[in-house]
């Protein structure tokens, strides 16, 4: 198990999960990124990226993603090339099953990302790969001089049907909105605009794709007369959004309605010690940039984590004495004078041992024991890894019952 | 694995005798590149029960849609100059590529 053992496992390998790769590993934690690929998720499949900050027109997705590997591995991050089947989120370690063995990790950062969502229409399943396409990079050059459409009109279907231009015959885009109207950014809609090689079909939605062997044409609606049109095409290039890859992850961890997974600022899910980031995550905005940062968010949180819970773990759940711990928050002075009484308390108890806990700071052990509101400062009281009492009013007195009661029960 | 292309392709593919399998791919397809070593560890395993050939779809595009090939990876088979079954899209995983090998080669 420990060739195994990890302290940071990071589930996929785009650009989140090689940023949390990155941080982990420089911070020494040692650091596995799982993927069943190569290195890039989605950010691979595109071949113009421009808008990564610092790198520019000319930025190849396959290029920037690659860079991001190389980074991560001479950090020291290692990638295993394994297919996630099953995940043991609430053991300690941590239980990920892959195709090839188990791994374990003290924390684990989820980034498997999204995939394209289909449209879920005839013809769709059956045409893929003879005529439907998800990912221009991968295909235009098979559509050279050939007949297409673009179905969408957000960022993805505006600039992939700008690149197809480039292979293309005819590029047709399948807008449901009225005319001049798309989901994309104002500058890849206005540039798209402005290009001649662009054909528009407005107010329109695809019934199904049709064909024998290979696609033959499409059937389109024009949702405003209600009409229907048999329109001739070689190809069907369909960016409609995309879905979260969190099947894993269903009635384990908390998702929104979409299977989006839930998290906090820290990129915290509802598991401890488990965290999300990229595409996967419930967000606004899902890009190169944002994914690289909840990556990194989520590798600090991580690493404070494990820190928090080790120390925990020795100082208090495996002390060989009792353990009196003080949760405190700095800014009450009078409060935190209060301290000074158990300090001298455990002077004259030697078989006590004081741990102190800035309760503003530490997220873990406030929601491990349900700090949030509580009046501080409080002392707990730990014995054989367990809760053994608490109190609230300190001093001297009421630290003597709180022992003595400890050793009659 | 025969690196087939346009000029070739009749011969070691459509008059092979027994069954062919051909890996369709191109240079800017990642999930083709991804794939491809496991392509060339299969086609050692079982280089003796079928033939493995693989066409860059980039220097042999009309080739690609003669042969249906709209979308890659593509993985083909033959057998008798006839495509007798195949594997498509970006789902393709290695398991499934030995599976039909597998099946071809009883």
């Amino acid at each position: 198990m420990m060739d195994n053992l990890y302290d940071l496992l990071i589930l996929g390998s785009g650009p989140a999960g090689m940023a949390a790769g990155v941080y982990g590993a420089r911070s020494r934690l040692k650091t596995g990124i799982m993927e069943k690929g190569r290195p890039g998720g989605q950010a691979a499949t595109t071949d113009e990226l421009e808008n990564y900050p610092g790198f520019g027109p000319g930025t190849t997705g396959p290029g920037l993603t690659q860079s991001m590997a190389d980074h991560a591995a001479e950090f020291g991050a290692n990638f295993i090339k394994d297919t996630v089947v099953s995940l043991d989120l609430s053991s300690s370690p941590k239980k990920v099953g892959g195709k090839k063995g188990d791994y374990f990790a003290k924390a684990v950062i989820f980034a498997m990302g999204a995939e394209p969502r289909m449209l879920g229409i005839p013809g769709e399943g059956r045409m893929r790969g003879k005529g439907v396409s998800y990912c221009a990079t991968c295909d235009a050059d098979l559509f050279t001089e050939l007949d297409v459409i673009v179905v969408g009109s957000g960022d993805a279907a505006i600039e992939e049907a700008e690149y197809l231009t480039r292979f293309a015959e005819n590029v047709t885009v399948i807008v449901i909105h009225d005319e001049g109207k798309v989901d994309a950014n104002r500058v890849s809609a206005e540039r798209a605009f402005n290009d001649p090689r662009l054909k528009w079909k407005w107010n329109s939605i695809v019934k199904s794709v049709n064909g024998d062997e290979l696609v033959e044409s499409v059937t389109l609606k024009n949702i405003k007369t209600g009409e229907d049109e048999e329109f001739k095409t070689d190809g069907v290039f369909i960016f409609v959004g995309t879905q979260p890859k969190t099947e894993l992850l269903k009635d384990v961890a908390e998702l929104n309605p979409q299977g989006y997974v839930i998290t906090n600022e820290k990129m915290e899910t509802n598991i401890e010690g488990v965290f999300a980031a990229g595409d996967c995550r419930d967000k606004y905005l899902r890009q190169v940039v944002t994914a690289a940062a909840d990556g990194a968010v989520a590798a600090v949180a991580a690493e404070k984590y494990i820190h928090e819970t080790e120390l925990w773990k020795k100082e208090v759940l495996d002390a060989d004495h009792p353990v009196l711990v003080a949760f405190y928050n700095p800014t009450d002075m009078a409060g935190t004078e209060k301290i000074g009484i158990i300090d001298k308390f455990v002077l004259d108890h030697k078989n006590f041992s004081l741990v102190k806990v800035d309760a503003s700071r530490n997220e873990l052990l406030k929601k491990r024991y349900r700090l949030e509101g509580v009046k501080l400062p409080l002392v707990y009281l730990f014995s054989n890894g367990g809760l053994a009492g608490s109190l609230e009013d300190i001093s001297p007195e009421s630290l003597e019952q709180l022992i003595q009661k400890n050793k009659r029960s | 694995m025969i690196t087939v292309n346009k000029e070739n392709f009749e011969q070691e593919v459509l008059q092979a005798d027994g069954v062919v399998m051909v890996d369709w791919w191109g240079p800017k397809c990642e999930h083709c590149l991804e794939l491809m070593p496991s392509v060339e560890q299969l086609a050692e395993k079982y280089q003796d029960r079928i033939k493995f050939c693989s066409v860059d779809t980039s220097g042999n595009r009309r080739l690609a849609i003669s042969q249906k090939v709209l979308g890659l990876p593509a993985i083909l088979f033959y057998k008798g100059g006839i495509k007798v079954d195949d594997l498509s899209g970006q789902d393709i995983q290695p398991e499934d590529i030995e599976a039909k090998i597998k099946k071809f080669s009883e």
